[in-house]
């Protein structure tokens, strides 16, 4: 602390003081006075601890991150310094860490620890993987704001869910339709949406997902409303289905003992798969014109359109083909999960994909990886805090931003960032 | 016909509360072109701070009603305004000049936080307020329908009148709102003149605040339940009746809210209640597509 000059120490403490005051006054009447649903009308029962509490807290934290701030400040302007070694090193790990990361991927069942629950978890961060990398395609790349991939998640499982009821198809029949059908309504809904600019384009997405979400929660008939489709087929093994059975099951054909763990590992796979082909195209796509086109149109469309691109077709095809992913991955979200409700297509999902692609990096495919393990997994450990694990997971989205507004690993970080006030 | 007169009467009211909202969004737009996801919860928390008051109050004998709801809206008036800058202060301001979505990411994470922190210092459950303000006149009766205007709707259309109009003179003819004017059309050229664009920008979240906690009383009264989720819905509602009337447009975000709440209104009274937000969605896109820049909004002017 030597560092610190004593005129500083004022000014740091009366900061302090007014944040305290401040949080007392936001947490009087939302924390310090709850209201309780009682029999006889709401009744309040004032609780000042916790409100002395929080503003300690808040006091306390604001006093040791103004502390860290001013040593910053007073040490070295180190920033510009550690920028450009530092990011190529990082990049030149990069490269050792795909191949690491595919590798221990592939290997992950086979691990001691690999216990079921780490396996759902692993299987619950690949699908968003899987999704985060689809709609990269429409915002990292194409630079289209989409609120509302969700639905193109609900089409992909309420697809796959009602031709398996209906028709008896199989899955690996039905994935591919999915697809198709995802990849029509982003056809339908791109086509006269997709002149709107920015923020436009947003509002109406999100009022897509919506709509989506509204008609299977009341087209009851077809839907099945708020119950969902439930008793959806389990995809199979080449036809071997993974039962407790003697005949024609994964486990007699094989001669191993019958564990439930071998569908949840083929489930692994299966997602691992399709998450990896999702990065495949994309990379490949990227490299085709379509996929330049796309990355110009992001950067400056009006040079775009005077080079002759035409920014319709080419925002369609990046909406059809994030859509076509997104509908993947939403039927094998049904059949992992056997029961598909509209509960779990709602604004909040597509809120959470979207943060993963933007919180990774725009564009950025090893950074939506690090996104989902960070978001998905590091709240997937607040689990048991069930009502605390959405509260962490905005104040992780925020604080993520705050710290690293371009993402975790920005895709097109400038070696030196000029400082300006106001520009955008 | 008396049918139909009773929910114009409703869409009015349902629209003038949407209309509150909606100027939040417009102005936060209109000066930093982000949408302030977190405004929606906003309003929300300023429903929970009425009721809250309300209940203190009535706890403690005061029963004259105007004292109370005066003393309630202008206490919720300023709470909600004090959480509209913190908001700003933790979630914007260290974002101002980084690219365009990373602010809509921590609005979206700050409209999280939010919910779920009201859910757990006010739990999960519907919050019911018995009615404060009942009675009205009775309009029409034709035998078999009566057309009520309650006191309720006659204060909340008056005084969506009465703000709008403080409101649209207050960025027309005062200083504050000549420098906000400036921000919106250019920052730096702004800060060059000598205006505190921060100070301006943060005024900004406050009235937006301001005028969404009327709205958040309003709708307790009106509606008599609240929950912690009431927030996303109004929200999106607003922010849909924002782009519909030209976003960054003032006449416009009042204009559009009543739209939307005619339509869900209408919608609701004469075709099917559950499709009521896809009505109004739908309506969105098909102004959108013929008017990209809504209703009264600028075409805007692109530059090389």
């Amino acid at each position: 602390m030597s560092v610190l000059n004593s005129e500083k120490l004022p000014p740091i403490l009366k900061d302090s003081v007014i944040t305290g005051l401040i949080t007392l006054v936001l947490a009087v009447p939302i924390v310090g006075l709850p209201t309780i649903n009682a029999t006889e009308g709401l009744q309040i029962e004032p609780r000042w601890s916790v409100v002395i509490w929080m503003v300690s807290a808040v006091f306390l934290g604001r006093l040791v991150l103004n502390f860290w701030w001013h040593r910053e400040q007073t040490s070295s302007s180190s920033t510009i310094l550690l920028n450009t070694p530092f990011l190529q090193s990082l990049q030149q790990l990069l490269k050792f860490i795909i191949p690491i990361g595919v590798l221990f991927a592939l290997i992950l069942p086979t691990m001691p620890f690999a216990s079921r629950y780490v396996m759902d978890v692993a299987i619950l961060v690949i699908t968003y993987i899987m999704l985060g990398w689809g709609l990269n395609i429409v915002v990292g790349l194409a630079g289209l704001l989409d609120l509302g991939y969700v639905a193109f998640y609900a089409i992909g499982a309420y697809s796959y869910a009602l031709l398996a009821n209906y028709f008896d198809w199989s899955f690996w029949i039905c994935l591919p339709l999915a697809g198709v059908f995802a990849a029509i309504s982003g056809i339908l809904l791109g086509f006269p949406v997709l002149r709107l600019r920015g923020d436009y384009l947003a509002i109406v997405t999100l009022g897509f997902g919506e709509i989506i979400r509204v008609i299977l929660l009341n087209w009851y008939e077809f839907t099945g409303g708020p119950d969902g489709i439930s008793g959806i087929p389990r995809p199979s093994f080449f036809g071997l289905e993974f039962k407790r059975s003697s005949e024609g099951t994964f486990s007699s054909f094989f001669g191993l003992d019958y564990s439930s763990m071998h569908r949840i590992i083929f489930l692994y796979y299966l997602i691992l798969a399709l998450a990896l082909l999702t990065n495949f195209i994309t990379l490949r796509l990227r490299k085709l014109p379509v996929g330049r086109a796309w990355e110009a149109l992001r950067e400056d469309e009006i040079a775009c359109r005077s080079l002759g691109i035409n920014p319709t077709n080419t925002k369609l095809t990046a909406f059809a083909i994030g859509a076509t992913f997104g509908g993947l991955a939403g039927s094998f979200f049904a059949t992992r999960q056997g029961f598909i409700s509209p509960e779990s297509f709602t604004f909040i999902e597509s809120a959470v994909i979207l943060a993963i692609v933007v919180l990774g990096g725009m564009g950025s495919q090893i950074g939506v990886v690090l996104a989902s393990v960070v978001l998905i997994g590091g709240t997937e450990l607040f689990r048991e805090l069930e009502e605390y694990r959405m509260l962490a997971f905005g104040a992780l989205m925020v604080g993520i931003m705050v710290w690293k507004p371009r993402g975790l690993l920005a895709h097109r970080e400038p070696t030196i960032r000029i400082k300006t006030e106001g520009s955008s | 016909m008396e049918y139909f007169i009773q929910q114009l009467i409703n869409g009015v009211t349902l629209g003038s509360i949407y209309g509150l909202i909606a100027i939040g969004y417009t102005m936060v737009y209109g000066i930093i072109g982000m949408i302030n996801f977190a405004h929606g919860d906003i309003f929300m928390i300023s429903a929970f701070i009425a009721l809250i008051g309300l209940l203190v109050l009535f706890g403690a004998g005061i029963t004259w009603l105007p004292l109370v709801l005066i003393v309630v809206l202008i206490l919720s008036m300023f709470l909600t305004a004090a959480w509209g800058w913190v908001v700003e202060r933790i979630a914007y301001r260290p974002l101002r000049g980084s690219f365009r979505l990373a602010p809509l990411i921590s609005a979206i994470g700050m409209s999280l936080f939010l919910q779920n922190f009201v859910q757990i210092a006010q739990g999960a459950r519907i919050k019911p307020l018995p009615p404060v303000v009942s009675g009205g006149f009775i309009l029409m009766d034709s035998g078999d329908f009566t057309v009520n205007l309650s006191y309720l709707q006659i204060v909340i259309v008056v005084l969506t009148l009465v703000l709008m109009t403080g409101f649209s003179l207050l960025i027309s003819k005062t200083a504050l709102g000549r420098q906000q004017r400036a921000c919106e059309q250019d920052r730096t050229m702004a800060a060059l003149v000598g205006i505190n664009v921060d100070r301006t920008i943060s005024l900004t979240f406050v009235i937006g605040a301001a005028l969404a906690s009327v709205a958040g009383l309003m709708f307790l009264l009106y509606y008599g339940v609240i929950d912690f989720f009431i927030g996303f819905l109004a929200g999106i509602k607003a922010f849909t009746a924002a782009v519909l009337g030209g976003i960054g447009s003032l006449p416009g975000a009042m204009l559009g809210g009543l739209l939307i709440g005619l339509i869900e209104t209408f919608w609701s009274a004469y075709f099917t209640i559950e499709y009521k937000d896809v009505a109004a969605f739908s309506i969105l896109v098909l102004v959108l597509i013929f008017r990209p820049t809504g209703l009264l909004g600028q075409p805007e002017v692109e530059k090389v």
